[in-house]
Order: C-alpha cells, then structure tokens, then sequence
C-alpha cells in the first residue's frame, strides 16, 4: 500500500504537508528547497493541470534519484509552453526531440549514460497524445525491450495544445473540436479508444500505475516506487486541463479528485501485470458531479438531461469500481486508524 | 550580442515572462472570524488557542485565551458554549469539545501554578467595582492590566457571586473557584467584603473613585403568589443554593417540587437530590422546546433521577398537599389553563420563576435608564451617569456567567476610554469564514471525544464534580480536530498546488505570493482547507 494511514487528526495526510508534521511524513511540495523542476514563467494556461502534475512528479523523481536525473519530452502542451525559444522554464537535464519519439529517445539516452557508467535515470514523457496515439508505437517497443526507463503520460484526454482534438484518451461523450457536439450521438463515441494502463500491464513491466494531480502524497509515493525499480516503469497520471474541459481554473484538482471518487478514473498499481493495491475511493460521488463541471459535457445536462449517456458513464465507473474493488468496506469514510 | 544564425535573442530562463500580467484577480491571504470567536460572548479567541494547544504548548494557549477571559477553569465548567453550537465542524462530524479543552488549560494552568500577566504601569487613577461575579472579576483583570487601581467590593462574605451562590460545587467544585478568584486578586486588588453599596453616587465621592463598574448581578429571586397554608416551606431557589453555598442547608424533606424551567430550577432540583430527597419534581409551564434549561443540564438531571410535569402550574399548597393545573399551548405557542387539576405529595416547594436586579443603588438619578428591570448601556458599558459603568445580569444580554466575562472586558476598555478622553470605538469585525469558505476533503474524519460523566450512583449523594475533564492525550486529539476556519495553519497547500510557483514560502512557516507569476487560477483559493485566501479583482 502506498497510501498510509491517517495518524494526525487535523488535516490527515491529505495536505500538502503541516506544521506539526514530521519532515519525513510531508510531500516533496511542501518542502521550501524542492526542484520546482519546471519553474515560474511558463506559459500554460491559468490552473493548468499539467504543469502541476509535472513538477509534482519530476520534483519527487530529483529527489529520489538525488539530482541524477534526464528527461526527454515528447512534443505536447508540456513542451510547447515550458520552451518558447529563447527562454525555457526546464531546471532540470532535459531533451525535446519529435512528437512520436519521445520514449525511443528514452531508450538512447538510458544507454548513453549505461555506456558512459554514469548513474544517471531516465524518464520519458508526454501528454496523452504523444503517449497512446503518436508515440505508442516507440513506447511499446520500449515496454517489450524492458528498457531502463520511467514513461510518465500527463493525460489531459486531448490535444489541448492545437486546440482540443480528440485523442484514444478522449473519454465517451466529451466534446473536442473534433467531435463536436452534433448528430445523434453528440460528443465522442462509446467504446473506442485506449486504456493505456492495462496496455502497459499486458507488457508485464516491473511497475505500472496510475496517479492524480489531487492525491500528492499517493502521486508522489508512486514516483518514489518506480525510481526504486529499473527496466521499463509506467506512471498514468490525471491532469485536468481547464481549456479543454471547460472548467474553472480553480476546479483542476477538485476535477481530478472527483473522476478518482466517481470510479472513472482508477487510481490503482501494478507489477508485473498484477494489480497489487488500490487507492480507495473515500466519498464515492456520482459520475454527474464530475461532469457537471465540465463544459465539454455540457451538452449532457441541456434542457432535456441526456440520462441514458449520463447511465452508461456511471455504468463505466461502476465497471471500475468492480475491476480495481475501489470501495473497500473497511476504509470507506473511515480516516482512523484502527 | 553574438547568437547563432537567425537566432535574435539568448537562451534563459522563462524568468523573464512575468505571467502575472494575464491576472485580472489576485488572491491574498486573509484571516476570517471563525463562527466560535464569533459566537464567544467572553470574546475568546478561541481558534488562536486551539491553534497553541495544537502543538501541545499549552502554556502558550491558556496566555493566548486569559488575554480575553482569566476564568477559563470556570468557564470550561459552566460555559454553555455557544462556540460549539455554531463550530464548523457540525457540519463534517461533530463540534469540537472547546469548552472541554478551555477547562483542561484552565486546569493545567491551575496545576502549574502559572500567573496572570502583571498589571500595566500605574496610571494614577482609581476603579471601584461593585460586585465580584465573573462581570465585577473580568473587568477588575482588565482594568489591572491597563494599569488603574482597583477596588473590588462586595455584599457577601466571600466573592465569586453566582458563580458561588448560585452555581452548585457538583458544576463548579470551589477549589478551582478559589484557585481563578485568587489568580485575580493576586494582581494587587483592594477587596472590602461584607460590604453593601447602598448610593453608587456617595460611595464614589466618599472613596475618590476616577469611574464605577456596578456589576451586582440578579440576585433576587422572582415571586409568584402561591396559596398556602402556614405549614407549608415555599423557598426561593436562589436563597436555598445560597444556603447551601454557605454549608447552611435548609431542611427540605423527601419530597421536593421546583418550580420553573430554567438552569435554576434544575440546579435546585439536583442539589435537592444530593441533600437526601427522594423524589424531586420539576414543574414547568410550557413544554421541553420552550424551556431556557440547557439541554446538558437537563439530560443530567434525568440521569440522576429528577422528574419533569411538564405544561403545569403550580396552584396551591396546603400541609404536604400541591395543587398543580394542567395547561395546554395555544396558537402563539403560550400556555393556558385548562382548568384541569392534579394533587403532588410535596414536603417542599423550591421557586426558579427567574431573577430581579437590586438597583436601589442607583436610585435618585434619572440620567440613568431602567427599563425592563435592568440598567440601559452605550456600547462601552456606561449608563446615563457619566463615568458609571454596568455589566452583567443587571444589564440587558443573556444572562450567563460567559456574558458577564464578555461585559468585563468591554466595560474596562470603555472604562479606559473615557479615563483617557477618548471615544469608544468597537473595532470592525472581519468576515466570517463560513462552512462553505472551507475545504474540509483535507480534514480526516474523527469524532470528537466525550468527557466522561461521573457514575450516577456515585453522584447522587454527593457533590462532586459530575462532569470530569479531559485527559492530555484526549486534549490535544480534540484540539487538532479544529478546522482553524479562516486563519492559516500552515498546511502548504497553497504552497503546494501553484502550477506556476508563485507561492514562496517563508522562515517563519508563513507564504506570500509572487505576483510576478501569479495568473490568478485561484486553486490555491479553492484547495485551502480553511478559507483563508480570498481573490480580489486587481485594478486594471
């Protein structure tokens, strides 16, 4: 288990960190001398997701690789609004190559360094786009190679930097620009598109797992976990992305909180193919509070309330929450240790 | 500048691109009134001691909470605790015990022997203070610390008023009483006991006083006229707790009906019990809903045996024979008599039909106002007669102990003022941080922690302290359960969630933003557990 229970009454450990807490038991982020491995002056947008879930990451992969650390970042948002030529917001070793390359260039770097006998990790990343359409046929090779390698996918569920077209992320239902909401079945359609996570399964790497930007200390863990392991490693996270969702700025990590609570997004790890724990949903919410939120689901709650396609989201949560068993008795709205 | 071919410009850090100008708001941090500093009739700063307590300095906490009331022993004891009734918390699980923590500091800080801050630098100029209630004895703690000189009278033989005449021991035991009383005096008070203010107007002129605070209190109990035979023992309860405050119990028998529905009445009631009653009876004229009596009050009561007839008066008592007539509610909710009647075995009736003020004191003045039986104030406490000020049950407020605590401190300040020339100018409240300023995913789920009641078969024939405090371990678990709604408690979410990192962190635990970056997404505002960010539009 990488969530730990809740021992300090007053916040749990569901902040970012507390007065009253000891230095070991708070988050990378609440730490004044963190990386902020991508720093002040990018150009993401207000409340961007990604952005967050970046620094969140890569901060605690500094950490727990003590400095020794190499990124290569495939073309996305990510990309574009850290370096707008001449200024680049990386404060970390990182390398930009092609949109579809990005885990090959992994693969390269991590042998560089295994040639040079340098103890240096590598980790991959990329928005959903470079990662389960674009880049996935490098990732898969990747995977198959057992390359020593973390591939890290910020999954906004679209291209958001091009302006918001559908990805094999793209949930059911969402509106992008190239699905738009018209036709009989408006918005994206049911039953196509990739879960990317039980891809990575299926390639029986040493450590998959997936992570939200509104649970630090399980995110965080989770990098910690992965740096602990070699070969080829996966980390999915959730990052809401408030341009294309249409969300408030503010709403980024209540979004992300709610798809983990409402079961559609599964927060769960796995090695070697075998899911070996979940994060519990503490206060299981209906998926309609999640997508409510959202413009892009917007056409969902018009004058007539599309009930039928809001009833086969919820059936997909509910379809999780059977698969991962993310409603466990003995921890629902339960925060005390025994 | 040498660059490569067709580069115009260096590589940098994006340092450069100052993002804050895409801002059209700005949040900044903020402290709320939390709902229990709100509703704090004393004016505690009740989240700034929890927030000491927190760490387990509870030293520092009881400092923080005698800055604004020196009787927190008392009133973690008889407090009814309206912080807890509007506490945040009810809303996630349950309030958090405030008035059980506000005695376990009052506690410690009796067990450690820690003093009140001395008094302020002499300021040449002479108080007296008519009565040593929590209102005589709050303002006479205020009044030392602004450094005027104090004289403390009283018409009984030891001070404390109802706090020792009207409260029982069982509530309020007299070792924790004497233990706050002393604390107080110990700041240099001249104290006259036995000691009745008869002219308010001769006793200042006689004693040289620069300003009076009357604080006399309600001390005579309310008459009803029963028909009664000569045998019959009719007491008032206010004189029967009196009496038993001064180890002079009056006999009552077995058989003890209370008449009323106050806290009273069913302190009458239990201290009845305790002396040797078998049955005691509270009679009262309207209904559960409508009765004064705090409910805790009244579910210990039960506890220990005491009975209700509710919607009945008392008629007539005659020998050991009382007359009681069943009433019913009307439209307005006001009872009347349904000419229906029932006979009580009763060796006693004890009468809570509420108190009166004596201001007999102030008579021959009719720059004061009375209305209603009590005296009307300006905002700083002072009556029509200038330089005179009142507080407590003799003025118009909820009469109880936390008020009086309250009217203290505001009537030494106003007190201050007008010593000094100036106006009195109440200080501008901040915003409440309500419920829904909060984030409470970030608080974990804990009930809150019970202070254990004495066993009833071990309380009924005695008056020790029913009600027994928290353990330290049990304190500092209750105290974390505060939300701290509205003032920071530095959780580093704020810190934390910035996807531009313009929140800085400071030595001193404490943030501030960087409004170069800032862009103004207010996530920091929607993900702070406690409300104590808040987004103002920027000028543009």
């Amino acid at each position: 288990m990488t969530r730990r229970p809740i021992r300090f009454y007053q916040v749990g450990s569901f902040a970012v960190g507390n007065r009253l807490l000891e230095d070991e038991e708070r988050t990378v982020q609440s730490d004044a001398k963190r990386t902020n491995s991508i720093d002040s002056g990018h150009r993401a947008c207000q409340g961007c997701g990604e952005a967050l879930g970046a620094r969140y990451a890569l901060d605690a992969a500094m950490r727990a690789t003590n400095g020794q650390l190499a990124v290569v970042n495939a073309t996305g948002c990510l990309e574009v609004f850290s370096t707008p030529y001449p200024e680049t917001s990386w404060r970390i070793a990182w390398l930009h190559s092609l949109f579809g390359n990005a885990p090959a260039v992994a693969t390269g770097v991590a042998a560089a360094m295994r040639v040079k006998g340098r103890d240096v990790r590598v980790i991959g990343q990329a928005g959903d786009g470079g990662t389960v359409d674009i880049g996935f046929g490098a990732l898969s090779g990747m995977f198959e190679r057992n390359d020593d390698v973390l591939f890290i996918c910020y999954d906004n569920e679209g291209y958001m930097n091009t302006g918001v077209q559908r990805s094999a992320a793209t949930p059911p239902a969402a509106r992008t620009a190239t699905t738009e909401v018209v036709g009989p079945h408006p918005g994206n359609v049911f039953g196509q598109g990739k879960d990317l996570p039980r891809i990575a399964m299926a390639h029986d790497v040493s450590y998959v797992a997936t992570a939200t930007v509104a649970d630090l200390h399980d995110l965080e863990a989770k990098v910690d976990k992965a740096m602990s392991l070699h070969g080829a490693r996966y980390l999915h996270i959730l990052v809401p992305c408030p341009l294309g969702w249409g969300s408030a700025s503010s709403d980024t990590i209540h979004l992300a909180r709610l798809a983990a609570e409402s079961g559609l997004f599964p927060v769960f790890e796995a090695e070697h193919g075998v899911v070996t724990s979940v994060t519990p949903i503490r206060r299981r919410v209906r998926v309609e509070e999640y997508l409510r939120r959202q413009k892009r689901y917007a056409h969902l709650f018009a004058t007539e309330p599309a009930t039928d396609v809001i009833a086969r989201l919820q059936a997909m949560a509910d379809a999780n929450v059977a698969r991962y068993h993310l409603v466990n008795d003995e921890t629902a709205n339960s925060d005390l240790e025994a | 500048m040498d660059t490569p071919f067709a580069i115009t410009l260096p590589v940098g850090t994006s340092r450069a691109n100052h993002t804050g100008s895409w801002r059209v708001e700005r949040p900044v941090y903020v402290d709320r009134l939390p709902p229990c500093n709100n509703a704090c009739p004393a004016g505690e700063n009740i989240q700034g001691w929890l927030y000491a307590a927190e760490s387990g300095d509870y030293e520092s906490a009881w400092r923080t909470l005698i800055e604004d009331n020196p009787l927190p022993a008392i009133m973690g004891r008889v407090c009814f605790h309206p912080c807890e009734t509007t506490c945040n918390r009810v809303r996630v699980d349950e309030a958090v015990g405030i008035n059980a923590v506000e005695r376990f500091l009052g506690d410690t800080a009796i067990a450690h022997g820690w003093s009140l801050p001395g008094p302020g630098a002499d300021t040449g100029t002479h108080v007296l203070v008519v009565g040593s209630g929590p209102a005589g004895l709050s303002a006479t703690y205020h009044l030392r610390r602004l450094g005027h000189r104090v004289t403390l009278v009283d018409g009984a033989a030891q001070l404390g008023g109802m706090m020792r005449y009207g409260i029982p021991a069982y509530r309020l035991p007299r070792a924790v009483l004497d233990a706050e009383i002393a604390r107080i005096i110990d700041l240099g008070v001249e104290v006259k006991l036995n000691h009745r203010v008869d002219d308010v107007e001769a006793e200042r002129v006689e004693g040289h006083f620069d300003a009076v605070f009357l604080a006399v209190g309600a001390q005579i109990g309310r008459r009803v006229s029963v028909p009664a035979g000569d045998s019959s023992r009719i007491i008032d309860a206010v004189n029967f707790l009196h009496a038993v405050a001064d180890d002079d119990p009056p006999l009552l028998g077995r058989r003890v009906v209370v008449y009323g529905g106050g806290d009273t009445a069913f302190d009458a009631a239990r201290t009845a019990k305790r002396l040797g009653a078998t049955d005691a009876v509270i009679v009262y004229r309207r209904n559960r809903e409508k009765m004064p009596a705090s409910a805790e009050e009244f579910e210990q009561a039960l506890g220990e045996g005491v009975t209700m007839r509710w919607l009945s008066t008392v008629s007539s008592f005659e020998g050991d024979r009382l007359m009681v007539e069943k009433m019913a509610l009307n439209a307005d909710g006001f009872p009347e008599p349904t000419g229906e009647f029932e006979e009580l075995d009763a060796d006693a009736l004890l009468l809570a039909l509420g108190q009166d003020t004596d201001l007999s004191l102030l008579e021959g003045h009719p720059e004061v106002t009375i209305d209603h039986g009590v005296v009307q104030v300006a905002p700083s406490m002072m009556t029509g007669l200038a330089g005179v000020f009142a507080g407590g049950d003799a003025t118009p407020a909820d009469r109880t102990a936390t008020v009086a605590v309250g009217h203290g401190k505001r009537a030494a300040r106003g007190i201050d003022d007008y010593l000094n020339g100036r106006k009195t100018i109440l200080p501008p409240k901040h915003d409440l941080a309500a419920f829904e300023n909060l984030n409470t995913w970030y608080y974990a789920d804990a009930p809150r922690t019970r202070r254990p009641e004495l066993e009833k078969v071990r309380r009924q024939g005695t008056f020790d302290e029913v009600i027994q405090g928290l353990t330290e371990e049990n304190a500092l678990f209750e105290a974390r359960r505060c939300m701290s709604c509205g003032n920071c408690f530095e959780c580093d979410n704020c810190f934390g969630v910035c996807p531009d990192n313009a929140v800085v962190k400071l030595e001193n635990n404490r943030y501030e933003f960087n409004y170069d970056f800032c862009k103004g997404c207010a996530i920091c505002v929607a993900e702070c557990p406690c409300g104590a960010i808040q987004m103002v539009p920027e000028k543009i």
